[in-house]
């Protein structure tokens, strides 16, 4: 709240926040006097949690903001849910207020402890009655968010992000009011995922203006980069493959405005961000890794590096192309193995985390940060000898075949490289002779005709003969969540059908 | 000077300087801005009835959005409204921390 109010002072009359799917805009002395009424409404309410089920608006930064104000939560839920599985949890934060579409107001409503209003009537200002006493909380222990994880097994948990991990992230890494005037960034990312909340948090922070695209399309995004002149913009890799696509049927459109292209949440195909640096030359690039756990981005693969690895003949350089490049300065990266020895380089094993925005904590579990302040990503991965950190995948995700460890990322990436495969997916599955066997889905280049035998020769070619894959089917599509992240469970229990 | 806790808001008593902690140092901590002792914002009034000017030495000010540090970097504030003074603690000028500048992921 307290770098809001620096940035209202700054640029008040600066467009804060633009809802693209309908021109609706904030300035930002507009969005802060509006936050500070919001939150004595909510206040008032004796809520102790201010929720928001909706897509990305307006209401996005206001309730983010008039939580901060009203020393209560943001919860941001998200809104492709069944109900089911929405009322469950907001059983999990009441008393709770929530800012939600119109048409769940009334049955949310109902709910035991839940004040629940229309996000249209909540950004206009509909209900205000109160006036802010202008005191808010400046302790920096207070929870500013609680974001539910995507869950990949079982009941999704509450990660619990405090002011001292957001400010922290914040502080260390963008200059206050750095943007200039005509500066846009344009968030595609879900309100309820870490990226969305840190996009608003930095574009604030250097007084940016903030266009906001609730439903992702290639086509609309491309039209409000064009219609804002946008000079930002955060995607996850499937959506940077639909915009590559789309430019090159359109080549007329001009995105030479478009300065930073950032991307992370998921793998990005070494295809993709090549032909992303030929289609948008003016671009910089870079590559963010984070967690929800660690106040979004914690490694970050820069334009240079980018410029560096395309150019470059040495395939230990290259390679990095496919790396989320170095730790932010206030983060430590270490590989340790099972038993918690430290690895050296090239080494692969489990990523542990240290630093003052990495929160680590779940609302009811407690922290899981070690005493000497590591948190365990139970991300996999290995660094290499200049320091660059590689995925490859989530540590659970690891295949033990005959009591050999296999990364699928690893076996992947060589999938992905043969010329006719377009995405591909490695699992394990069950295997009465080695406990766990390798399968694969892979989805075919348009047009191309895989022979799968061809491609375990490929394969074995270039890895040892126990990653190959056993079993390969050829899909569509893989599955993958709307922000980018490869349905592994899914493809796991269709490829052990396959197998059965 | 009391102990000063993380999240505090401070001013200046000669100048409309305003800064947050960062970090603090255990114990108590002399922080001054102008040369004056700094008081917890919004009290009203500051120093009361008696008029401190800014010690010439001490006026080179601060500018909203820095960190400012101490040497052994104990203690970390940034910035949050600017002023003619300039920070210390113990006597001691705070310096100018730097943000790195990182490639923007957001």
């Amino acid at each position: 709240m307290m770098l809001l109010e620096m940035v209202s002072g700054a640029f008040p009359d600066r467009t804060a926040f633009t809802d693209g799917s309908n021109g609706q805009s904030l300035t930002y002395a507009q969005l802060f006097e509006s936050a500070t009424l919001r939150a004595a409404t909510v206040q008032a309410s004796g809520a102790a949690r201010l929720v928001k089920l909706d897509v990305s608006n307006l209401g996005t930064p206001l309730c983010l903001f008039a939580g901060a104000c009203a020393g209560v939560p943001f919860v941001p839920l998200n809104y492709r849910l069944t109900n089911d599985e929405i009322e469950a949890l907001i059983h999990r934060v009441t008393p709770a207020y929530l800012v939600t579409q119109a048409s769940r107001v009334s049955v949310l409503g109902a709910m035991k402890d839940v004040n629940a209003v229309s996000t249209t009537d909540f950004v206009d200002d509909v209900l205000h009655t109160e006036t802010f006493s202008g005191e808010w909380s400046m302790d920096p222990e207070d929870v500013a968010v609680l974001l539910f994880t995507s869950g990949t097994t079982g009941v999704p948990k509450a990660a619990v992000l405090r002011h001292k991990h957001l400010v922290s992230y914040i502080l260390g890494s963008v200059e206050f009011a750095c943007a200039q005037q005509d500066d846009a960034a344009l968030v595609c990312v879900p309100p309820y995922h870490i990226a969305g909340i840190a996009a608003i948090l930095s574009s604030v922070y250097s007084g940016r203006h903030v266009v906001q695209l609730p439903n992702f399309s290639a086509q609309a995004w491309i039209s409000l980069a064009v219609e804002h002149k946008v000079t930002t913009a955060f995607v996850v890799p499937t959506m940077l493959t639909r915009i590559i696509e789309e430019l090159e049927e359109q080549p007329s459109v001009d995105l030479s405005h478009l300065q930073t292209l950032s991307y992370g949440g998921g793998k990005m195909p070494l295809r993709v961000i090549e032909k992303a640096m030929q289609v948008l030359p003016h671009t910089n690039f870079s590559n963010a890794y984070g967690l929800t756990e660690t106040s979004s981005t914690i490694a970050v693969l820069g334009p240079e590096d980018h410029r560096v690895a395309v150019a470059s003949s040495d395939e230990t350089v290259r390679r990095r192309l496919v790396s989320v490049g170095k730790p932010l300065p206030g983060v430590e990266l270490e590989i340790r193995d099972n038993e918690g020895e430290v690895l050296g380089p090239g080494e692969r094993g489990e990523i542990y985390v240290r630093g003052e925005q990495v929160s680590g904590e779940y609302e009811g579990r407690g922290s899981v940060i070690d005493k000497d302040g590591w948190f365990p990503t139970r991300d996999a991965g290995c660094l290499d000898a200049g320091g660059y950190l590689f995925l490859e995948g989530r540590a659970d995700d690891v295949i033990v075949r005959g009591g050999e460890n296999l990364s699928p990322g690893e076996i992947e990436d060589v999938l992905l490289a043969h010329p006719l495969v377009k995405d591909a997916a490695v699992v394990g599955v069950p295997d009465e002779q080695w406990g766990e066997g390798v399968a694969a889905a892979v989805v075919a280049n348009k047009g191309a005709k895989i022979v799968v035998e061809e491609l375990q020769a490929f394969v074995k070619k270039h890895l040892r003969s126990s990653r190959v894959p056993q079993v390969i089917a050829v899909w569509e599509e893989l599955p993958y969540n709307e922000t980018g992240k490869l349905l592994r469970r899914v493809v796991k229990a269709e490829l052990q059908n396959f197998v059965d | 000077m009391a102990e000063l806790k993380t999240g505090a808001r401070l001013q200046s008593a000669v100048c409309a300087g305003e800064v947050m902690v960062v970090t603090a140092p255990q114990g108590d901590v002399d922080i001054t801005c102008g040369g004056a002792a700094m008081v917890a914002a919004g009290v009203a009034g500051g120093s009361g009835g008696e008029q401190v000017a800014i010690d010439a030495e001490q006026a080179v000010g601060i500018v909203i959005g820095k960190r400012y540090i101490s040497q052994d970097e104990s203690l970390e504030v940034l910035c949050v409204k600017a002023g003619e003074g300039s920070l210390a603690m113990g006597g001691n000028l705070l310096l100018l921390k730097e943000t790195k500048q990182l490639p923007k992921t957001d």
